[in-house]
């Protein structure tokens, strides 16, 4: 009995104000600082300090003036292009495409997205190793197996700059496209069938069922991903820096792998924040569209 | 009529070659990305079940293939694997502790945002964005100063502590996702029977959150797991070393044991694919916001 009146109660009360307007009464606001301190703690001390510290450490011209005269760095620059540029865009077409493949219903097709899923399950340290192995000296798997194939001797792919970079670039996109064609495949699955069936109905063939229907339901979440993932390439330090920790002697550096050793191979803390804050005019623009495309969109990706 | 019936035939015909040939293409690819796929996870096979360290003999094929390197690993057989079990209890440690945290810190910041709804609350999910979107490795040099500072320095929480700080922003979002899906009559009733909010959330809140939890729980542990940067800076004597920070030791010297480094890297491998394809579909629902992060 009482139940159905708190029951009704409540409904009444729902009825009169917005859920989301209700005032928090002291106790309660009690409460939410307690809940809310751990989280503000972790920020404070693991966000902000750092943040602030490396700001402080880093933000200095002269470091700035060191930077632009070493010829490396302006090559690492060139490099953390050209792996952002074209390891993100040839992973999001690939991913997208290969979403498609896999939206496939034959059996044997659901068992190599198994194998297929095994690159983003294992750790990076574990496959760049392997990647590593792969390609240093002549006597590697891929050389070995080109030996095999065609009787000659393959390339050294760490000792030239432009094959270094490439193997680089080829195994950050071995480790993530599986990720990626997941996010796509779990959109592609979201699209209702009535859409498709409506489509068939007006006889649309199946590039234009991609076209007009595939396509632009799935453009936010591609421009999304795509985002996401500019970012988070930005920020990789596991490939360069395992793949081909560098090789040809610092000429595949990234952003982020100059930084790394500058600060503890060589020593120099102040310089090697100054190098990964370079990178924020590329990467402050990426987060602000970012942050406004997820929102109109309310965090659904 | 026969007429009719030939075009009928020929038709059926074209149409069962081009079936055959969209198969055919189909299989070629699917082996294509199979070899893609397997190539590198071959080469770890095939170097640590190889019985001698001399690696680069340029065999395709295991010679004579053997567990020998794994033998050696398991029973921490080599100097530089002589605290093996030590260190991987370690990694376990790390990664329960991460999670842990990370599901408990994100779960009271969602309740309270998502169920209290203080004024302000906006704030906190900005935040936990910003936080989520910029990449870890940014702070990853200030991180190492001021470790030291907390007196975290070659300490296992201070990499536990790294972790939360970037597991806890994805479990905010997906908290908070799930949340809306429970409806606040039940917190409201709950309310009029006099239970205090912390009844709420361990009562009603958190077994209905049961399976975000799973999702981010995977999510937390794996990301432990699975980086080394913070290992790699945070970590330095052996018996305070995780797992991946050992296997980079083997970097360190000029002749090193390959197989053994390579039985190291897989026996470390296999909880991480276990938890893939235990809790795959779990982590596909909290996929929307991003799984593993980089």
């Amino acid at each position: 009995m009482s139940d159905t009146v708190a029951l009704r109660l409540t409904q009444i009360g729902h009825a009169r104000r917005p859920p989301w307007r209700f005032r928090l009464n002291g106790s309660d606001s009690n409460w939410a600082i307690a809940f809310v301190v751990p989280y503000a703690a972790v920020f404070v001390a693991f966000i902000i300090y750092p943040v602030a510290f490396g700001l402080w450490t880093g933000a200095r011209l002269s470091l700035f003036r060191t930077l632009f005269a070493d010829p490396l760095y302006l090559n690492t620059v060139v490099n953390t292009l050209l792996f952002v540029g074209i390891g993100v865009n040839v992973m999001m077409v690939l991913a997208f495409l290969l979403s498609g493949f896999f939206m496939s219903r034959n059996p044997w097709v659901k068992t190599l997205l198994v194998i297929y899923l095994l690159p983003w399950a294992l750790p990076g340290l574990v496959v760049f190793t392997s990647f590593h192995l792969m390609l240093v000296t002549q006597w590697g798997l891929l050389d070995s197996l080109w030996r095999a194939i065609t009787g000659l001797d393959g390339p050294l792919f760490l000792v030239s700059q432009a094959l270094a970079v490439t193997s680089t670039i080829v195994a950050y996109i071995w480790k993530w496209l599986p990720f990626w064609t997941l996010i796509f495949l779990a959109a592609r699955m979201a699209i209702p069938q009535e859409i498709y069936e409506a489509a068939d109905v007006d006889g649309a063939t199946s590039t234009q069922r991609a076209l007009y229907v595939t396509m632009p339901l799935l453009s936010n979440v591609y421009l999304i991903s795509t985002l996401l993932c500019a970012v988070w390439t930005i920020g990789d330090y596991a490939t360069v820096y395992l793949v081909s920790s560098g090789a040809p002697a610092r000429w595949s550096d990234v952003l982020a792998t100059y930084s790394f050793k500058s600060a503890l191979d060589f020593g120099y803390p102040d310089l090697g924040f100054a190098a990964m804050m370079s990178a924020l005019p590329l990467l402050i623009p990426l987060v602000i569209l970012l942050m406004r495309r997820v929102h109109v969109r309310d965090l659904q990706l | 009529m026969s007429l009719a019936l030939t075009a009928g035939w020929s038709n059926r015909r074209r149409y069962r070659v081009r079936h055959a040939l969209m198969q055919s293409a189909a299989i070629l690819f699917a082996l294509v990305l199979l070899i893609w796929s397997l190539l590198p996870i071959y080469n770890m096979l095939l170097m640590a079940l190889d019985k001698h360290d001399d690696i680069f003999s340029g065999a395709i094929w295991p010679p004579e293939p053997t567990l020998y390197s794994f033998q050696i690993v398991v029973t921490e057989g080599f100097w530089y694997l002589q605290y093996f079990w030590k260190q991987y209890a370690n990694s376990i440690y790390v990664g329960a502790a991460t999670t842990f945290f990370t599901l408990l810190i994100g779960s009271l910041t969602s309740y309270t945002v998502g169920r209290l709804r203080p004024p302000k609350a906006w704030l906190i999910t900005n935040t936990a964005m910003l936080t989520y979107v910029i990449p870890a490795s940014f702070l990853a040099i200030p991180f190492y100063r001021i470790m030291s500072t907390y007196g975290l320095g070659n300490s296992l929480w201070g990499v536990v502590a790294a972790y939360v700080t970037f597991g806890t922003p994805y479990a905010i979002f997906i908290f908070q996702q799930y949340g809306k899906s429970i409806p606040m009559e039940l917190d409201e009733s709950a309310r009029i029977d006099g239970a205090s909010p912390l009844q709420i959330y361990l009562r009603i809140y958190l077994p209905l959150m049961a399976p975000a939890l799973v999702a981010v729980g995977t999510y937390a542990l794996l990301l432990a797991w699975n980086d080394f940067l913070f290992q790699f800076l945070l970590l330095s004597s052996e018996k305070n070393m995780t797992v991946p920070v050992a296997l980079a030791q083997f970097f360190n010297s000029d002749e090193a044991p390959w197989n053994y480094m390579m039985a190291t890297a897989i026996v470390y491998s296999i909880p991480p694919v276990l938890f893939y394809y235990l809790f795959r579909n779990k982590m596909a629902s909290g996929l929307t916001m991003g799984g593993v992060k980089g």
